[in-house]
């Protein structure tokens, strides 16, 4: 089952096109690692998959819903991880799950019993009364990301989740990752590190606004004749960074 | 509904945690009430006379002492030779300098016109007027008594005595300053720390990428709008209802109206000045550019708000503008419902244009405010 379709989607400021006609599909249950150079069109096709950013032109679906006729319904579907930090660093990590639960219109059972949950898993308990501000960049993406899953999406889209964390918690982040899929959740994911490019079921790499390559990492690394994802991308990239 | 009370919730838990704020928003206030209230006065005491009195004559000792019994005026310098020059006002040592010049007693008591001549420190034009009309009051009040002295004026003066004038000072018998200022430097506050708030609140999320977060909810516009201003409408109120209480305990102003009609229109003008902020915040990207134009339009909307020149004497393109003040229509609605004790009816017309300033504001700052960028 296919949980997105984008059709020659395209996004222009101005003369500047960001996203030039891209069309991909997203496969239920899958881990799409969504590649590219700084300024090559992620963040943009992501504020247009979750609703942030009106396409110029193109069709795309989420989750069997219109981006242009129904991004409220998206919005129910999805969760999103900003490359930007999400939670509010002045409340306490059980007043951010609280409002975001909230919002999401679980019921006050829901909130305190996933609250619980993921306290639990992250093994967070004992910092549940501690202000974001406090914790470590590890811990605060980690907990991010499982606010982003509170309300059960459908899909999770992430925009480099793992910018300047360790590899130990990058490691950790992973795991997380693979959870989640393991639950039948999409994860949608940016990343810089090709090393976490290669432990994505598929891969796409964009170079300028348009996807230059998409598919599984062996697949890819045999038909373009490289030994890494790396490899892989430099070549792609190259052209524009140079 | 639910949703609203979440977001209540953590709004003011950010806004009561926020150890920066809370003093700012509580505190300074007060203490820049009690400051211009008492400071703030456009009452003339104590003008620095220098005096040349080149007649030295029981006449014009006579004037110098009832310049100065009347406590308006206070002499700097005295010298029976000296010039004319104004040198003490360029140095600001005198504001105001009084010459008597040789023969005015003599010419006082016959029938040749006696002059002086009083220079201002017109620098300041209203300041200089009011002493000019102090000054006068005094001489003309001296010229009368001459005439009385003089036998063959009194038929004139008889003439001067027939009308008599009694003024009555309404709704501030005492002429209090503090009386009329106070309200108004209340309704400045409210304001400050509305508009401000409102501007800064939502542009904060902006800066810090939490907005992002919520715009990807399922969380609708009104919702976000009323969390964010419903408790900055609450802690404007409150800090009303304390500044009221300073008014009344500190500084005397009488709150002749309805307590519950003044927090009524509070409500509604709070409402324009809230959406006002909201409106900033949608086309500005960080605190500091929504303080600056935040600033930009209280400092406008406060020098012609009426507080501390008359919008009756603005010129007529200016009194126009202040049509559009929303300051100017709250000063004029506390002044009167504090001080005279006016009912709905006497504020009517303000209250309409308050409401309908508000739902314009709104409606654009709830357009602009979007979820999904174009």
């Amino acid at each position: 089952m296919k949980i997105i379709e984008a059709q020659r989607l395209t996004r222009k400021f101005g003369d500047f096109v960001a996203v030039d006609a891209i069309s991909f599909n997203v496969e239920a249950g899958e881990i799409l690692g969504f590649l590219g150079a700084n300024g090559a069109g992620k963040t943009t096709a992501i504020k247009m998959l979750t609703g942030l950013l009106s396409p110029t032109s193109g069709d795309a679906t989420v989750a069997g819903f219109d981006v242009y006729s129904q991004p409220e319904k998206i919005k129910k579907s999805i969760g999103y991880m900003s490359q930007r930090f999400s939670l509010y660093e002045d409340l306490t990590v059980a007043e951010n799950i609280r409002f975001y639960g909230g919002i999401y219109g679980l019921s006050a059972r829901q909130i305190s019993t996933r609250r619980d949950d993921l306290l639990e898993r992250l093994d967070l308990g004992h910092a549940r009364d501690d202000r974001i501000r406090s914790l470590p960049l590890g811990w605060r993406q980690k907990l991010a990301f499982s606010v982003a899953l509170l309300h059960e999406p459908r899909i999770v889209f992430l925009d480099e989740p793992t910018g300047g964390v360790d590899p130990i918690t990058r490691r950790q982040f992973w795991d997380m990752i693979y959870e989640t899929a393991a639950r039948g959740i999409t994860v949608f994911v940016t990343t810089h590190y090709m090393d976490e490019a290669e432990y994505c079921d598929r891969i796409s790499i964009m170079v300028d606004g348009r996807i230059e390559a998409i598919g599984q990492p062996a697949d890819l690394k045999k038909s373009f004749d490289v030994a890494s994802v790396d490899e892989l991308f430099v070549r792609l990239a190259r052209p524009v960074q140079a | 509904m639910r949703t609203l009370l979440f977001i209540l919730q953590k709004e003011f838990l950010q806004i009561f945690r926020n150890r920066a704020m809370l003093p700012i928003i509580f505190v300074m206030p007060v203490v820049q009430l009690i400051i211009l209230g008492n400071a703030a006065t456009f009452e003339i005491k104590q003008i620095e006379m220098s005096v040349v009195d080149r007649d030295n004559s029981l006449s014009s000792r006579q004037l110098i002492d009832k310049m100065e019994a009347s406590g308006y005026f206070a002499m700097s310098s005295y010298s029976v030779d000296g010039r004319d020059t104004g040198e003490e006002l360029l140095t600001g040592e005198a504001d105001m300098q009084l010459v008597i010049p040789k023969h005015f007693e003599r010419d006082l008591r016959t029938v040749e016109p006696a002059t002086i001549q009083l220079i201002f420190d017109a620098q300041d034009g209203a300041t200089a007027g009011v002493a000019n009309s102090y000054a006068s009051t005094i001489i003309s009040d001296i010229s009368r008594h001459v005439a009385i002295d003089r036998v063959h004026l009194a038929a004139e003066s008889e003439v001067s005595r027939r009308i008599a004038v009694i003024p009555a000072n309404w709704y501030n018998p005492n002429l209090n300053y503090q009386t009329y200022m106070v309200p108004g430097i209340l309704v400045i506050l409210v304001t400050m720390i509305g508009t401000f708030l409102s501007a800064m609140n939502v542009v904060r999320e902006k800066e810090i990428g939490t907005i992002e977060q919520l715009n990807v909810t399922p969380l609708k516009r009104y919702q976000f709008i009323v969390g964010k201003l419903l408790p900055l409408l609450i802690i404007a109120l409150a800090e009303l209802a304390f500044g009221l209480v300073i008014a009344r305990v500190l500084f005397d102003v009488p709150i002749l109206g309805s307590l519950s009609l003044i927090f009524a229109l509070a409500t509604v003008y709070l409402l324009v000045m809230l959406g006002f902020g909201l409106w900033i915040s949608t086309f500005t990207h960080t605190q500091q550019q929504a303080m600056f134009l935040a600033w930009f339009f209280m400092v406008v909307f406060i020098l012609m708000s009426g507080l501390f020149t008359p919008i009756e004497s603005m010129p007529e393109w200016a009194q126009r503008v202040t049509l559009a003040n929303p300051v100017a229509y709250f000063i004029k609605i506390m002044r009167r419902v504090m001080l005279k004790g006016a009912g709905f009816g006497a504020v009517s017309v303000e209250f309409w244009a308050l409401t309908v300033y508000a739902t314009l504001i709104l409606s654009l700052a709830v357009k602009q405010y979007r979820k999904v960028s174009a």
